[in-house]
């Protein structure tokens, strides 16, 4: 095939200003396009604002779309078991033999500490849980892992609010508009959550690394004091998150860095609840969710070793 | 079999209204910019960008449609839909425009698989350009090897993508 007719206009003195002009007009707009990001270096949630209209306009068929699929979204996974089905059948076995014993001790270990806090009387409602809402849709095309809920300012979701499943944290409220909210997952590279191993308090950190898994720096210097196979909670610092919610077990050591996988996984869970910032769950129990601490993201980022 | 779509004979005297000249290839565009509306909640970058697929599509197909400021407007669209700092597709997408612009004028010979070329290169242009704004606005330090499986089938869908263009194409020149 030959080139395809050319643009050029030939003699044609309109149709030349006419082309140079659209030229003009595409640099500029590619200039400003370059300004915008470089305005959302120095402040990432700036432009929001015009992200409304798209995120209302689309919640609907979102939901709609959602209440579809939530049932066939984990075929792959049901296939995914046969594969494995009889030496995994012996393994599972033998598990639920150890875990029968270990069930009867949490019983025992779960009454004693019912008399205890009896005897403290301690009182265990916080009040943090804001709501419970879906995740709707996701930025599936971009580096960045954002998660769309479906609820927003008018429910009270506020940025800076955790969020998390029954089976651990998802994430942190990132932007929100009327009815729907961002929600920076655990996995996108920015979110820093400050994490201690489940059994003896181990400290440690984790960002996200943008492929579903975790990366986990402990902040003791010396040996990596992780192996495979350790859960981490958070460790309720900073304020942002409530202490001891799941985040993570750890699957690979590779040096001085841990990889970890989420407990939650979004794309399984049905609900998430969006809770209060431990913070101000802890200080101001009432009618404070107008002034949510909003922990910027340059100071997350800076708080990381 | 025969396409059904062969069947349908223009008739003499009519036209396409200008509404769906026009029309037709920008609204595409924002519905494929659009299908991160989709209710998958992804664990990384794995959905095709099916705005930019569509654009260079639509812009391979008829080099005369658009001038290359429509690359604004648009990536402005799919900054607003895709969750990448705004500003981030609607500079990348119009110096790919102005890029294929000035590539055009050189090529002597011109078929599908110099078109398939082209938008490969555009592809990986647009998708590195933005995992370069994603981390320079706080994105954290992505490597490239993570949207290498994006990038790869993302070319891999541009014959794909082009048909189904050339197919609303001719619903769209034929009244």
């Amino acid at each position: 095939m030959a080139r395809p007719p050319s643009r050029r206009p030939g003699h044609n003195r309109k149709a030349q200003y006419s082309l140079f002009a659209s030229y003009v007009v595409a640099m500029t707009g590619a200039a400003v396009g370059l300004l915008l990001v470089v305005v959302a270096i120095f402040d990432p949630t700036g432009f929001a604002a015009i992200r409304i209209a798209t995120a209302e306009v689309t919640r609907p068929a979102s939901v709609t779309l959602k209440n579809m699929v939530s049932g066939v979204s984990s075929v792959d996974e049901v296939l995914a078991s046969y594969w494995h089905a009889g030496s995994q059948n012996v393994a599972l076995r033998r598990q639920v033999e150890n875990d029968r014993n270990r069930i009867i001790e949490a019983k025992a270990v779960a009454q004693e500490n019912l008399r205890l806090k009896k005897l403290l009387k301690l009182v265990e409602d916080d009040g943090s849980e804001l709501l419970t809402a879906r995740l709707i849709a996701s930025s599936s095309t971009s580096t960045r892992r954002l998660a769309r809920l479906n609820a927003g300012r008018w429910q009270g979701v506020r940025p800076g609010m955790p969020v998390r499943a029954p089976e651990g944290l998802i994430g942190r409220i990132h932007t929100t508009t009327p009815n729907t909210a961002e929600v920076l997952l655990l996995t996108d590279a920015s979110n820093i959550v400050p994490v201690r191993r489940a059994n003896d308090s181990v400290p440690a950190i984790s960002t996200g690394l943008g492929d579903g898994t975790l990366e986990i720096r402990a902040l003791a210097a010396g040996r990596n004091p992780f192996k495979p196979g350790d859960l981490l909670v958070t460790s309720g610092v900073g304020g942002v998150y409530q202490p001891n919610i799941p985040v993570a077990v750890i699957v690979r050591i590779a040096g001085e860095i841990a990889y970890g996988v989420p407990l939650a996984n979004p794309s399984k869970v049905d609900a998430v609840v969006v809770e209060r910032s431990f913070e101000e769950a802890v200080t101001r129990p009432e009618g404070s969710a107008t002034t949510a601490p909003v922990v910027p993201e340059a100071a997350q980022n800076a708080a990381a070793p | 079999m025969i396409d059904p779509h062969l069947q349908h004979v223009p008739r003499l005297g009519r036209h396409p209204s200008r509404f769906r000249l026009a029309g037709t290839p920008v609204i595409t565009v924002m519905l494929g910019s659009l299908a991160t509306a989709l209710p998958v909640i992804a664990q990384s970058p794995v959905m095709p960008p099916f705005g930019l697929l569509l654009l260079l599509s639509w812009r391979l197909l008829r080099p005369e449609l658009w001038r290359t400021w429509i690359g604004v407007p648009l990536g402005l669209f799919d900054d607003i839909a895709s969750g990448q700092p705004i500003g981030s597709a609607m500079c990348l997408w119009t110096i790919m425009l102005i890029g294929i612009d000035a590539i055009e004028h050189r090529m002597v010979w011109r078929s599908y698989r110099q078109d398939w070329l082209i938008a490969a290169i555009a592809i990986i242009f647009c998708i590195a350009g933005g995992v370069f704004f994603a981390r320079i606005t706080g994105g954290g330090d992505i490597k490239l090897l993570l949207v290498a499986p994006q990038m790869v089938w993302t070319v891999l869908l541009f014959p794909f993508v082009v048909r189904q263009c050339a197919r609303i194409d001719r619903w769209r020149v034929m009244a």
